[in-house]
Protein backbone atom coordinates (compact mmCIF):
# COMPACT_ATOMS: atom_id res chain seq x y z
CA UNK A 1 0.00 0.00 0.00
CA UNK A 2 1.58 3.46 -0.81
CA UNK A 3 2.43 6.03 1.85
CA UNK A 4 -0.71 8.12 3.06
CA UNK A 5 1.33 11.23 1.99
CA UNK A 6 2.75 10.30 -1.40
CA UNK A 7 -1.20 9.23 -2.34
CA UNK A 8 -2.86 12.89 -0.97
CA UNK A 9 0.02 14.10 -3.58
CA UNK A 10 -1.09 12.35 -6.23
CA UNK A 11 -5.27 12.40 -5.72
CA UNK A 12 -3.87 16.17 -5.79
CA UNK A 13 -2.20 16.09 -8.90
CA UNK A 14 -5.06 14.10 -10.62
CA UNK A 15 -7.24 16.66 -9.35
CA UNK A 16 -4.97 19.71 -10.78
CA UNK A 17 -4.87 18.15 -14.24
CA UNK A 18 -8.47 17.33 -14.45
CA UNK A 19 -9.24 21.07 -13.46
CA UNK A 20 -6.67 22.28 -16.13
CA UNK A 21 -8.89 20.52 -18.71
CA UNK A 22 -11.35 23.07 -17.67
CA UNK A 23 -10.18 25.48 -20.33
CA UNK A 24 -12.29 28.22 -19.13
CA UNK A 25 -10.75 27.61 -15.07
CA UNK A 26 -7.16 27.16 -16.58
CA UNK A 27 -7.82 30.84 -18.18
CA UNK A 28 -9.28 31.94 -14.62
CA UNK A 29 -6.69 30.65 -12.81
CA UNK A 30 -4.18 32.23 -14.83
CA UNK A 31 -6.21 35.43 -14.41
CA UNK A 32 -6.15 35.20 -11.17
CA UNK A 33 -2.16 34.29 -10.61
CA UNK A 34 -0.94 37.60 -12.77
CA UNK A 35 -3.10 39.76 -10.64
CA UNK A 36 -1.46 38.30 -7.34
CA UNK A 37 1.74 38.48 -8.90
CA UNK A 38 1.31 42.31 -10.34
CA UNK A 39 0.20 43.00 -6.64
CA UNK A 40 2.74 41.64 -4.81
CA UNK A 41 5.55 42.72 -7.27
CA UNK A 42 3.74 45.95 -7.71
CA UNK A 43 6.66 48.42 -6.70
CA UNK A 44 9.06 46.62 -9.17
CA UNK A 45 6.18 46.61 -12.62
CA UNK A 46 4.89 49.99 -11.85
CA UNK A 47 6.08 52.61 -13.78
CA UNK A 48 5.63 55.54 -11.83
CA UNK A 49 5.31 56.55 -8.07
CA UNK A 50 1.08 55.64 -7.82
CA UNK A 51 1.18 58.79 -5.03
CA UNK A 52 3.87 61.13 -7.49
CA UNK A 53 1.85 64.05 -8.71
CA UNK A 54 2.87 66.11 -11.35
CA UNK A 55 1.08 68.70 -11.91
CA UNK A 56 2.27 70.06 -15.77
CA UNK A 57 0.68 66.43 -17.01
CA UNK A 58 -2.53 66.77 -15.72
CA UNK A 59 -5.26 64.61 -17.10
CA UNK A 60 -2.89 63.21 -20.18
CA UNK A 61 -4.46 61.01 -22.61
CA UNK A 62 -3.79 57.56 -22.74
CA UNK A 63 -0.23 56.95 -24.65
CA UNK A 64 -2.25 55.79 -27.97
CA UNK A 65 -4.24 59.25 -28.30
CA UNK A 66 -1.13 61.14 -26.89
CA UNK A 67 1.45 63.49 -29.43
CA UNK A 68 3.82 62.81 -26.41
CA UNK A 69 3.74 59.04 -26.97
CA UNK A 70 4.13 56.28 -24.29
CA UNK A 71 4.81 57.84 -21.12
CA UNK A 72 2.20 57.70 -19.45
CA UNK A 73 0.36 54.40 -20.97
CA UNK A 74 -3.32 54.51 -19.83
CA UNK A 75 -2.91 58.45 -19.23
CA UNK A 76 -2.37 60.49 -16.07
CA UNK A 77 -5.29 61.82 -13.62
CA UNK A 78 -6.29 65.16 -12.34
CA UNK A 79 -3.43 65.27 -10.14
CA UNK A 80 -1.05 64.21 -13.07
CA UNK A 81 -0.50 60.53 -11.22
CA UNK A 82 0.45 57.84 -13.45
CA UNK A 83 -3.01 55.75 -13.99
CA UNK A 84 -1.48 52.50 -15.08
CA UNK A 85 0.80 52.92 -11.38
CA UNK A 86 -2.46 53.39 -10.00
CA UNK A 87 -4.19 50.75 -11.22
CA UNK A 88 -1.20 48.28 -10.18
CA UNK A 89 -1.14 49.30 -6.37
CA UNK A 90 -5.13 49.73 -6.35
CA UNK A 91 -5.06 45.43 -6.85
CA UNK A 92 -3.23 45.95 -2.92
CA UNK A 93 -5.97 47.04 -0.89
CA UNK A 94 -8.76 44.89 -3.10
CA UNK A 95 -6.81 41.58 -2.73
CA UNK A 96 -5.79 41.85 1.12
CA UNK A 97 -9.24 42.60 1.63
CA UNK A 98 -10.35 39.66 -0.61
CA UNK A 99 -8.31 37.54 0.86
CA UNK A 100 -9.05 38.72 5.02
CA UNK A 101 -12.61 39.10 5.10
CA UNK A 102 -12.95 35.62 3.19
CA UNK A 103 -10.71 33.88 5.79
CA UNK A 104 -13.11 35.74 8.64
CA UNK A 105 -16.14 34.60 7.09
CA UNK A 106 -15.47 31.70 5.76
CA UNK A 107 -14.31 30.04 9.30
CA UNK A 108 -17.47 31.91 10.85
CA UNK A 109 -19.52 30.02 8.68
CA UNK A 110 -17.26 26.72 8.51
CA UNK A 111 -17.77 26.75 12.58
CA UNK A 112 -21.52 27.74 12.29
CA UNK A 113 -22.22 25.18 9.74
CA UNK A 114 -20.52 22.38 11.62
CA UNK A 115 -22.08 23.02 14.60
CA UNK A 116 -25.78 23.25 12.91
CA UNK A 117 -25.33 20.40 10.78
CA UNK A 118 -24.39 18.17 13.49
CA UNK A 119 -25.84 18.93 16.33
CA UNK A 120 -29.61 20.07 14.73
CA UNK A 121 -32.38 20.78 17.12
CA UNK A 122 -32.18 24.30 19.06
CA UNK A 123 -28.27 24.93 17.96
CA UNK A 124 -29.77 24.26 13.94
CA UNK A 125 -32.82 26.28 14.72
CA UNK A 126 -30.98 29.90 16.93
CA UNK A 127 -28.15 29.66 14.28
CA UNK A 128 -30.30 29.49 11.08
CA UNK A 129 -32.48 32.06 12.20
CA UNK A 130 -29.36 34.33 13.12
CA UNK A 131 -28.91 33.58 9.10
CA UNK A 132 -31.88 34.76 8.04
CA UNK A 133 -31.92 38.06 10.14
CA UNK A 134 -28.40 38.83 8.80
CA UNK A 135 -29.70 37.67 4.94
CA UNK A 136 -32.67 40.49 6.04
CA UNK A 137 -30.33 43.63 5.52
CA UNK A 138 -29.40 44.97 2.02
CA UNK A 139 -25.97 44.06 2.62
CA UNK A 140 -24.32 47.56 1.72
CA UNK A 141 -26.16 49.48 3.46
CA UNK A 142 -25.79 47.44 6.53
CA UNK A 143 -21.66 47.83 5.71
CA UNK A 144 -21.50 51.55 5.41
CA UNK A 145 -24.09 52.45 8.16
CA UNK A 146 -21.82 50.43 10.60
CA UNK A 147 -18.51 51.67 8.70
CA UNK A 148 -20.02 55.10 8.93
CA UNK A 149 -20.20 54.98 12.31
CA UNK A 150 -17.16 52.94 13.61
CA UNK A 151 -15.24 55.54 10.50
CA UNK A 152 -13.37 54.07 7.62
CA UNK A 153 -10.29 52.31 7.95
CA UNK A 154 -8.73 48.75 6.62
CA UNK A 155 -9.16 46.57 10.04
CA UNK A 156 -12.38 48.41 10.23
CA UNK A 157 -13.86 47.07 6.59
CA UNK A 158 -11.86 43.96 6.59
CA UNK A 159 -13.90 42.85 10.56
CA UNK A 160 -17.01 44.42 8.77
CA UNK A 161 -17.19 42.16 5.47
CA UNK A 162 -15.81 39.74 6.77
CA UNK A 163 -18.44 39.55 10.26
CA UNK A 164 -21.39 40.23 7.98
CA UNK A 165 -20.69 37.31 5.23
CA UNK A 166 -20.69 34.29 6.77
CA UNK A 167 -24.18 32.80 6.45
CA UNK A 168 -23.55 31.19 2.25
CA UNK A 169 -20.93 28.91 4.44
CA UNK A 170 -22.73 27.78 7.21
CA UNK A 171 -26.05 26.91 4.72
CA UNK A 172 -23.34 24.60 2.00
CA UNK A 173 -21.24 23.58 5.53
CA UNK A 174 -24.48 22.39 7.15
CA UNK A 175 -25.85 20.46 4.03
CA UNK A 176 -22.79 18.62 3.36
CA UNK A 177 -22.55 17.61 7.00
CA UNK A 178 -26.32 16.50 7.23
CA UNK A 179 -25.48 14.50 4.64
CA UNK A 180 -22.19 13.22 5.87
CA UNK A 181 -23.30 12.60 9.35
CA UNK A 182 -25.52 9.51 8.70
CA UNK A 183 -22.88 7.92 6.83
CA UNK A 184 -21.40 4.49 8.52
CA UNK A 185 -17.95 5.74 9.27
CA UNK A 186 -19.64 8.51 11.47
CA UNK A 187 -21.81 6.50 13.53
CA UNK A 188 -19.03 3.77 13.97
CA UNK A 189 -16.55 6.32 15.12
CA UNK A 190 -19.78 8.08 17.65
CA UNK A 191 -20.03 3.82 18.51
CA UNK A 192 -16.33 3.68 19.76
CA UNK A 193 -17.24 6.56 21.81
CA UNK A 194 -14.95 9.20 19.91
CA UNK A 195 -15.82 13.15 21.50
CA UNK A 196 -18.14 15.29 19.42
CA UNK A 197 -15.57 17.86 18.62
CA UNK A 198 -13.06 15.07 17.82
CA UNK A 199 -15.77 13.38 15.36
CA UNK A 200 -16.40 17.38 14.10
CA UNK A 201 -12.95 18.28 13.67
CA UNK A 202 -11.28 14.78 12.24
CA UNK A 203 -14.01 13.11 10.41
CA UNK A 204 -17.11 15.11 9.24
CA UNK A 205 -15.17 18.75 8.53
CA UNK A 206 -12.45 16.95 5.92
CA UNK A 207 -15.55 15.70 3.74
CA UNK A 208 -17.51 19.56 4.24
CA UNK A 209 -14.19 21.43 3.12
CA UNK A 210 -14.76 20.94 -0.59
CA UNK A 211 -17.78 22.77 -0.86
CA UNK A 212 -16.55 25.71 1.52
CA UNK A 213 -13.54 25.83 -0.65
CA UNK A 214 -15.82 26.46 -3.74
CA UNK A 215 -18.08 29.07 -1.93
CA UNK A 216 -15.12 30.93 -0.43
CA UNK A 217 -13.25 31.45 -3.68
CA UNK A 218 -16.47 32.55 -5.45
CA UNK A 219 -17.31 34.59 -2.82
CA UNK A 220 -13.79 36.17 -3.01
CA UNK A 221 -14.91 37.74 -6.18
CA UNK A 222 -18.43 39.27 -4.18
CA UNK A 223 -15.81 40.63 -1.57
CA UNK A 224 -13.28 42.69 -4.13
CA UNK A 225 -16.63 44.35 -5.84
CA UNK A 226 -18.03 45.29 -2.36
CA UNK A 227 -14.62 46.76 -1.03
CA UNK A 228 -14.43 48.50 -4.44
CA UNK A 229 -18.23 50.40 -3.86
CA UNK A 230 -17.37 51.11 -0.23
CA UNK A 231 -14.04 52.95 -1.68
CA UNK A 232 -16.26 54.17 -4.27
CA UNK A 233 -18.99 55.84 -1.79
CA UNK A 234 -15.57 57.22 0.16
CA UNK A 235 -16.25 54.90 3.36
CA UNK A 236 -13.07 52.59 1.85
CA UNK A 237 -9.46 52.65 2.51
CA UNK A 238 -9.17 56.29 2.84
CA UNK A 239 -7.01 58.25 -0.14
CA UNK A 240 -4.04 58.98 -0.90
CA UNK A 241 -3.72 55.06 -1.10
CA UNK A 242 -4.74 54.38 -4.27
CA UNK A 243 -8.31 51.63 -4.53
CA UNK A 244 -10.08 50.93 -7.74
CA UNK A 245 -13.05 52.11 -6.26
CA UNK A 246 -11.53 55.76 -5.14
CA UNK A 247 -10.10 56.07 -8.64
CA UNK A 248 -13.43 55.46 -10.03
CA UNK A 249 -15.13 58.07 -7.58
CA UNK A 250 -12.48 60.51 -8.98
CA UNK A 251 -13.49 59.25 -12.66
CA UNK A 252 -16.73 60.20 -12.38
CA UNK A 253 -15.96 64.08 -12.01
CA UNK A 254 -14.06 63.76 -15.05
CA UNK A 255 -16.75 62.17 -16.81
CA UNK A 256 -16.94 64.50 -20.00
CA UNK A 257 -13.58 65.64 -20.53
CA UNK A 258 -11.12 62.58 -19.57
CA UNK A 259 -12.81 59.21 -20.28
CA UNK A 260 -9.78 57.18 -18.98
CA UNK A 261 -9.77 58.26 -15.50
CA UNK A 262 -12.85 56.07 -14.71
CA UNK A 263 -12.43 52.82 -17.64
CA UNK A 264 -9.54 51.25 -16.35
CA UNK A 265 -9.65 50.94 -13.08
CA UNK A 266 -13.52 49.21 -13.69
CA UNK A 267 -11.82 47.32 -15.79
CA UNK A 268 -9.23 46.27 -13.45
CA UNK A 269 -11.83 45.60 -11.10
CA UNK A 270 -13.58 43.34 -14.17
CA UNK A 271 -10.56 41.39 -14.93
CA UNK A 272 -9.60 40.37 -11.10
CA UNK A 273 -13.78 39.14 -10.52
CA UNK A 274 -14.12 37.87 -14.11
CA UNK A 275 -11.22 35.60 -13.41
CA UNK A 276 -11.97 34.64 -10.06
CA UNK A 277 -15.38 34.40 -11.43
CA UNK A 278 -14.29 31.65 -14.38
CA UNK A 279 -11.72 29.83 -11.56
CA UNK A 280 -14.69 29.25 -9.00
CA UNK A 281 -16.70 27.73 -11.23
CA UNK A 282 -14.35 25.67 -12.79
CA UNK A 283 -13.21 24.63 -9.04
CA UNK A 284 -17.19 23.72 -8.42
CA UNK A 285 -17.48 21.99 -11.56
CA UNK A 286 -14.80 19.61 -11.27
CA UNK A 287 -14.71 19.33 -7.23
CA UNK A 288 -18.71 19.34 -6.10
CA UNK A 289 -20.79 19.79 -10.12
CA UNK A 290 -24.23 18.96 -7.71
CA UNK A 291 -23.19 22.43 -5.52
CA UNK A 292 -26.16 24.66 -6.21
CA UNK A 293 -24.46 28.43 -5.63
CA UNK B 1 -50.03 23.55 4.86
CA UNK B 2 -51.67 25.99 7.92
CA UNK B 3 -48.95 24.98 10.51
CA UNK B 4 -46.12 25.63 8.05
CA UNK B 5 -47.74 29.21 7.30
CA UNK B 6 -47.76 29.85 10.90
CA UNK B 7 -44.56 28.44 11.47
CA UNK B 8 -43.35 30.58 8.55
CA UNK B 9 -45.21 33.78 10.14
CA UNK B 10 -43.68 33.25 13.56
CA UNK B 11 -40.13 32.71 12.13
CA UNK B 12 -40.32 36.15 9.84
CA UNK B 13 -41.64 37.97 13.51
CA UNK B 14 -38.37 36.86 15.29
CA UNK B 15 -36.05 37.95 12.02
CA UNK B 16 -38.15 41.22 12.13
CA UNK B 17 -37.17 41.36 15.61
CA UNK B 18 -33.22 40.88 15.19
CA UNK B 19 -32.71 43.01 12.54
CA UNK B 20 -34.93 45.77 15.28
CA UNK B 21 -31.92 45.03 17.44
CA UNK B 22 -29.10 45.33 14.90
CA UNK B 23 -30.49 48.56 14.05
CA UNK B 24 -30.50 49.82 16.98
CA UNK B 25 -27.28 48.80 17.84
CA UNK B 26 -25.81 50.67 15.21
CA UNK B 27 -25.62 53.67 17.41
CA UNK B 28 -24.13 51.63 20.51
CA UNK B 29 -21.56 50.80 18.50
CA UNK B 30 -18.25 52.82 19.43
CA UNK B 31 -20.42 53.12 23.12
CA UNK B 32 -21.40 56.37 22.99
CA UNK B 33 -23.96 57.00 20.94
CA UNK B 34 -24.34 60.89 22.14
CA UNK B 35 -20.54 61.60 20.51
CA UNK B 36 -21.86 59.24 17.04
CA UNK B 37 -24.88 62.24 16.82
CA UNK B 38 -23.52 65.18 18.28
CA UNK B 39 -21.09 67.34 15.88
CA UNK B 40 -17.38 66.69 16.98
CA UNK B 41 -16.99 70.02 18.46
CA UNK B 42 -19.68 69.25 20.85
CA UNK B 43 -18.75 70.39 24.78
CA UNK B 44 -18.93 67.94 27.20
CA UNK B 45 -22.01 69.60 29.30
CA UNK B 46 -23.46 69.85 25.84
CA UNK B 47 -22.88 65.81 25.63
CA UNK B 48 -23.81 64.99 29.12
CA UNK B 49 -26.89 67.39 28.40
CA UNK B 50 -27.88 65.90 25.14
CA UNK B 51 -27.11 62.11 26.97
CA UNK B 52 -30.00 62.88 29.97
CA UNK B 53 -32.10 64.02 27.11
CA UNK B 54 -32.21 61.31 25.29
CA UNK B 55 -32.21 58.88 27.87
CA UNK B 56 -28.65 57.08 27.05
CA UNK B 57 -28.02 56.77 30.65
CA UNK B 58 -30.02 54.29 31.17
CA UNK B 59 -29.38 50.67 31.78
CA UNK B 60 -28.93 49.17 27.56
CA UNK B 61 -32.40 46.85 27.22
CA UNK B 62 -34.52 49.87 28.70
CA UNK B 63 -32.90 51.79 25.52
CA UNK B 64 -33.27 49.23 23.36
CA UNK B 65 -37.19 48.70 24.98
CA UNK B 66 -37.83 52.04 24.07
CA UNK B 67 -36.39 52.02 20.37
CA UNK B 68 -38.75 48.94 19.69
CA UNK B 69 -41.61 50.63 20.61
CA UNK B 70 -40.89 53.85 18.76
CA UNK B 71 -40.22 51.70 15.50
CA UNK B 72 -43.60 49.75 16.20
CA UNK B 73 -45.08 53.10 15.95
CA UNK B 74 -43.06 54.20 12.83
CA UNK B 75 -40.95 56.44 15.32
CA UNK B 76 -37.07 56.59 14.63
CA UNK B 77 -36.71 59.84 16.17
CA UNK B 78 -36.32 63.47 14.13
CA UNK B 79 -33.78 63.61 11.40
CA UNK B 80 -31.11 65.37 12.52
CA UNK B 81 -30.58 67.37 9.22
CA UNK B 82 -33.74 67.77 8.00
CA UNK B 83 -36.18 68.12 11.91
CA UNK B 84 -38.68 65.85 10.51
CA UNK B 85 -39.54 62.54 11.22
CA UNK B 86 -36.76 60.54 10.21
CA UNK B 87 -39.59 58.07 9.35
CA UNK B 88 -41.99 59.85 7.42
CA UNK B 89 -38.72 61.05 5.30
CA UNK B 90 -38.16 57.43 4.31
CA UNK B 91 -41.40 56.38 3.66
CA UNK B 92 -41.76 59.59 1.13
CA UNK B 93 -38.80 57.91 -0.96
CA UNK B 94 -39.63 54.29 -0.83
CA UNK B 95 -42.17 54.65 -4.23
CA UNK B 96 -38.97 56.08 -6.12
CA UNK B 97 -36.96 53.00 -5.09
CA UNK B 98 -39.91 50.56 -5.57
CA UNK B 99 -40.23 51.87 -8.77
CA UNK B 100 -36.49 51.40 -9.71
CA UNK B 101 -36.10 47.65 -8.28
CA UNK B 102 -39.46 46.87 -9.94
CA UNK B 103 -38.28 48.07 -13.21
CA UNK B 104 -34.76 46.56 -12.94
CA UNK B 105 -37.00 43.00 -12.06
CA UNK B 106 -38.72 43.30 -14.83
CA UNK B 107 -36.01 43.54 -16.92
CA UNK B 108 -33.97 40.92 -15.60
CA UNK B 109 -37.21 38.67 -15.59
CA UNK B 110 -37.88 39.40 -20.01
CA UNK B 111 -34.07 38.51 -20.62
CA UNK B 112 -33.21 36.36 -18.46
CA UNK B 113 -35.82 33.25 -18.53
CA UNK B 114 -36.03 33.23 -22.41
CA UNK B 115 -31.94 33.26 -22.43
CA UNK B 116 -32.00 30.46 -19.85
CA UNK B 117 -34.46 28.29 -22.15
CA UNK B 118 -32.75 28.46 -25.20
CA UNK B 119 -29.36 28.27 -23.88
CA UNK B 120 -30.74 24.74 -22.15
CA UNK B 121 -32.96 23.64 -25.12
CA UNK B 122 -29.92 24.81 -27.71
CA UNK B 123 -27.17 23.26 -25.03
CA UNK B 124 -23.44 23.55 -27.01
CA UNK B 125 -24.56 25.52 -29.56
CA UNK B 126 -23.43 29.63 -30.49
CA UNK B 127 -26.49 30.96 -28.82
CA UNK B 128 -25.78 28.80 -25.73
CA UNK B 129 -22.24 30.14 -25.67
CA UNK B 130 -22.88 33.61 -26.60
CA UNK B 131 -25.68 34.12 -23.53
CA UNK B 132 -23.64 31.99 -21.19
CA UNK B 133 -20.25 34.38 -21.80
CA UNK B 134 -22.81 37.52 -21.27
CA UNK B 135 -24.38 36.08 -18.46
CA UNK B 136 -20.87 35.69 -17.04
CA UNK B 137 -19.65 38.70 -17.68
CA UNK B 138 -22.85 40.56 -16.41
CA UNK B 139 -22.24 38.65 -13.20
CA UNK B 140 -18.65 40.24 -13.02
CA UNK B 141 -19.22 43.99 -13.60
CA UNK B 142 -19.32 46.07 -10.98
CA UNK B 143 -22.59 47.85 -10.78
CA UNK B 144 -21.27 51.74 -9.97
CA UNK B 145 -18.59 50.75 -13.29
CA UNK B 146 -21.41 49.65 -15.53
CA UNK B 147 -23.74 52.58 -14.56
CA UNK B 148 -20.45 55.28 -14.90
CA UNK B 149 -19.56 53.83 -18.59
CA UNK B 150 -23.48 53.46 -19.34
CA UNK B 151 -23.44 57.38 -19.07
CA UNK B 152 -20.54 57.68 -20.51
CA UNK B 153 -22.00 56.05 -23.84
CA UNK B 154 -25.35 57.34 -23.58
CA UNK B 155 -25.17 60.45 -21.79
CA UNK B 156 -22.04 61.81 -22.40
CA UNK B 157 -20.91 60.75 -25.98
CA UNK B 158 -24.40 60.24 -27.29
CA UNK B 159 -26.82 62.22 -25.51
CA UNK B 160 -29.59 60.12 -25.65
CA UNK B 161 -30.34 59.38 -22.46
CA UNK B 162 -30.55 61.88 -19.43
CA UNK B 163 -27.87 60.81 -16.41
CA UNK B 164 -29.47 61.88 -13.38
CA UNK B 165 -32.82 62.41 -11.83
CA UNK B 166 -36.38 60.71 -11.91
CA UNK B 167 -39.62 61.71 -13.83
CA UNK B 168 -40.14 60.34 -17.25
CA UNK B 169 -39.79 56.85 -18.28
CA UNK B 170 -36.18 57.82 -20.09
CA UNK B 171 -34.37 58.66 -16.81
CA UNK B 172 -36.16 55.40 -15.75
CA UNK B 173 -33.59 53.20 -18.98
CA UNK B 174 -30.35 53.49 -17.74
CA UNK B 175 -30.77 53.01 -13.66
CA UNK B 176 -33.04 50.06 -14.54
CA UNK B 177 -30.66 48.41 -16.69
CA UNK B 178 -27.27 49.24 -14.35
CA UNK B 179 -29.05 47.68 -11.50
CA UNK B 180 -31.14 44.84 -13.20
CA UNK B 181 -27.84 43.60 -15.22
CA UNK B 182 -26.37 41.51 -12.26
CA UNK B 183 -29.75 39.85 -11.19
CA UNK B 184 -30.51 38.97 -14.80
CA UNK B 185 -27.16 37.21 -15.23
CA UNK B 186 -27.96 35.11 -11.80
CA UNK B 187 -31.60 34.13 -13.27
CA UNK B 188 -30.61 33.59 -16.73
CA UNK B 189 -27.86 30.73 -15.13
CA UNK B 190 -29.92 29.72 -12.73
CA UNK B 191 -33.03 28.87 -15.29
CA UNK B 192 -30.35 27.33 -17.68
CA UNK B 193 -29.35 24.64 -15.60
CA UNK B 194 -32.91 24.33 -13.53
CA UNK B 195 -34.10 23.72 -17.36
CA UNK B 196 -31.08 21.07 -17.95
CA UNK B 197 -32.10 19.13 -14.74
CA UNK B 198 -35.69 18.74 -15.91
CA UNK B 199 -35.03 18.25 -19.52
CA UNK B 200 -33.18 14.92 -18.67
CA UNK B 201 -36.27 13.86 -15.64
CA UNK B 202 -37.98 10.65 -17.51
CA UNK B 203 -41.68 12.47 -17.50
CA UNK B 204 -40.12 14.69 -20.45
CA UNK B 205 -38.84 11.85 -21.69
CA UNK B 206 -41.98 9.97 -22.08
CA UNK B 207 -44.04 13.27 -23.14
CA UNK B 208 -41.52 13.41 -26.15
CA UNK B 209 -41.61 9.39 -26.60
CA UNK B 210 -45.73 9.85 -26.73
CA UNK B 211 -45.24 12.02 -29.26
CA UNK B 212 -45.94 15.59 -27.75
CA UNK B 213 -43.87 18.16 -29.98
CA UNK B 214 -41.03 20.15 -28.77
CA UNK B 215 -42.48 23.54 -27.97
CA UNK B 216 -45.03 22.11 -25.30
CA UNK B 217 -42.71 19.84 -23.85
CA UNK B 218 -40.88 22.79 -23.45
CA UNK B 219 -43.13 25.37 -22.10
CA UNK B 220 -45.82 23.18 -20.55
CA UNK B 221 -43.91 20.16 -19.14
CA UNK B 222 -40.24 21.49 -18.49
CA UNK B 223 -40.55 25.33 -17.58
CA UNK B 224 -43.67 24.52 -14.88
CA UNK B 225 -41.02 22.62 -13.22
CA UNK B 226 -38.30 25.09 -13.92
CA UNK B 227 -40.24 27.56 -12.20
CA UNK B 228 -40.18 26.34 -8.66
CA UNK B 229 -36.45 27.45 -8.26
CA UNK B 230 -36.93 30.80 -10.30
CA UNK B 231 -39.69 32.02 -7.70
CA UNK B 232 -37.35 31.19 -4.66
CA UNK B 233 -34.46 33.27 -6.26
CA UNK B 234 -36.76 36.29 -7.27
CA UNK B 235 -37.86 36.85 -3.07
CA UNK B 236 -33.84 36.68 -2.16
CA UNK B 237 -32.74 38.98 -5.67
CA UNK B 238 -35.37 41.48 -4.62
CA UNK B 239 -32.50 42.15 -1.52
CA UNK B 240 -29.82 42.25 -3.79
CA UNK B 241 -31.80 44.61 -5.79
CA UNK B 242 -32.65 47.08 -2.91
CA UNK B 243 -29.25 47.07 -1.41
CA UNK B 244 -28.09 47.71 -4.96
CA UNK B 245 -30.39 50.69 -5.39
CA UNK B 246 -27.97 51.91 -3.04
CA UNK B 247 -25.23 52.76 -5.45
CA UNK B 248 -27.24 52.79 -8.83
CA UNK B 249 -29.43 55.68 -6.54
CA UNK B 250 -26.43 57.59 -6.38
CA UNK B 251 -24.67 57.25 -9.39
CA UNK B 252 -27.94 58.47 -11.02
CA UNK B 253 -29.46 61.11 -8.91
CA UNK B 254 -32.61 58.71 -8.01
CA UNK B 255 -34.06 59.86 -4.91
CA UNK B 256 -35.02 56.89 -3.54
CA UNK B 257 -34.25 55.43 -0.10
CA UNK B 258 -30.51 54.63 -1.13
CA UNK B 259 -29.65 57.43 -2.18
CA UNK B 260 -31.25 59.49 1.00
CA UNK B 261 -29.41 56.67 3.25
CA UNK B 262 -25.66 57.55 2.20
CA UNK B 263 -26.28 61.41 2.08
CA UNK B 264 -27.37 60.68 5.81
CA UNK B 265 -24.57 58.79 7.00
CA UNK B 266 -22.51 61.77 5.33
CA UNK B 267 -24.06 64.14 7.03
CA UNK B 268 -24.25 61.86 10.67
CA UNK B 269 -27.82 61.89 10.34
CA UNK B 270 -28.08 58.43 12.13
CA UNK B 271 -32.54 58.48 12.73
CA UNK B 272 -32.72 58.59 9.09
CA UNK B 273 -30.23 55.57 8.53
CA UNK B 274 -31.98 53.48 11.18
CA UNK B 275 -35.42 53.85 9.75
CA UNK B 276 -34.01 53.16 6.31
CA UNK B 277 -32.06 49.55 7.19
CA UNK B 278 -35.32 49.29 9.06
CA UNK B 279 -37.53 49.75 6.40
CA UNK B 280 -35.74 48.13 3.63
CA UNK B 281 -34.89 45.17 5.63
CA UNK B 282 -38.46 44.60 6.84
CA UNK B 283 -39.61 44.58 3.14
CA UNK B 284 -37.32 41.91 2.03
CA UNK B 285 -38.86 40.38 5.04
CA UNK B 286 -42.11 40.64 3.89
CA UNK B 287 -41.57 39.91 0.26
CA UNK B 288 -39.45 36.76 1.23
CA UNK B 289 -42.95 35.91 3.36
CA UNK B 290 -45.29 36.30 0.50
CA UNK B 291 -42.83 34.31 -1.90
CA UNK B 292 -43.34 31.51 0.36
CA UNK B 293 -47.12 31.47 0.81
CA UNK B 294 -47.03 31.62 -3.66
CA UNK B 295 -44.57 28.87 -3.21
CA UNK B 296 -46.99 26.35 -1.38
CA UNK B 297 -49.21 27.17 -4.80
CA UNK B 298 -46.31 26.21 -7.16
CA UNK B 299 -44.75 23.08 -5.54
CA UNK B 300 -47.73 20.76 -3.92
CA UNK B 301 -44.83 18.75 -2.02
CA UNK B 302 -44.75 21.36 0.90
CA UNK B 303 -47.81 22.02 0.96
CA UNK B 304 -48.40 18.58 2.63
CA UNK B 305 -45.55 19.27 5.02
Amino acid sequence: MAHPAAQGRREWLAFSRRLARRRTALFGAVVVAVVLAVALAAPLVSPFDPLGQDLENRLKPPGWQDGAGYIHPLGTDHLGRDILARVIFGARPALLVGVAAVLISGVLGMIAGLLSGYFGGPVDDVLMRLADIQLAFPFILLAIAVIGVLGPSLVTIIAVIGVSSWVIYARVVRGAVLSIREREFIQAAQALGVRDWRVLVRHILPNAFTPWLVVATLDMARVIVIESALSFLGLGVQPPTPTWGGMLADGRVYLSTAWWLATFPGLAILVAVLGINLFGDGLRDTLDPRLKI
Amino acid sequence: MTTYLVRRLAQSLIVLLGVSFVVFFILHLTGDPAAVLLPPDASAEDLQRFRQAMGFNDPFFVQYGRFLRGALQGDFGQSIRHGEPAFGLVVERMPATFELSGAALVIALALAIPAGIVSAVRRNTTVDYVSTVVALLGQSLPTFWLGIMLILVFSVHWGWLPSSGRGRIEHLILPAITLGLFTTARIARLTRSGMLDVLSQDFIRTARAKGVGDPPVVWKHALKNAAIPIVTIVGIELGTLLGGSVITETIFAWPGVGRLSVQAIYNRDYPVVQAAVFLLASTFVLVNLVVDVLYTYLDPRIRLR
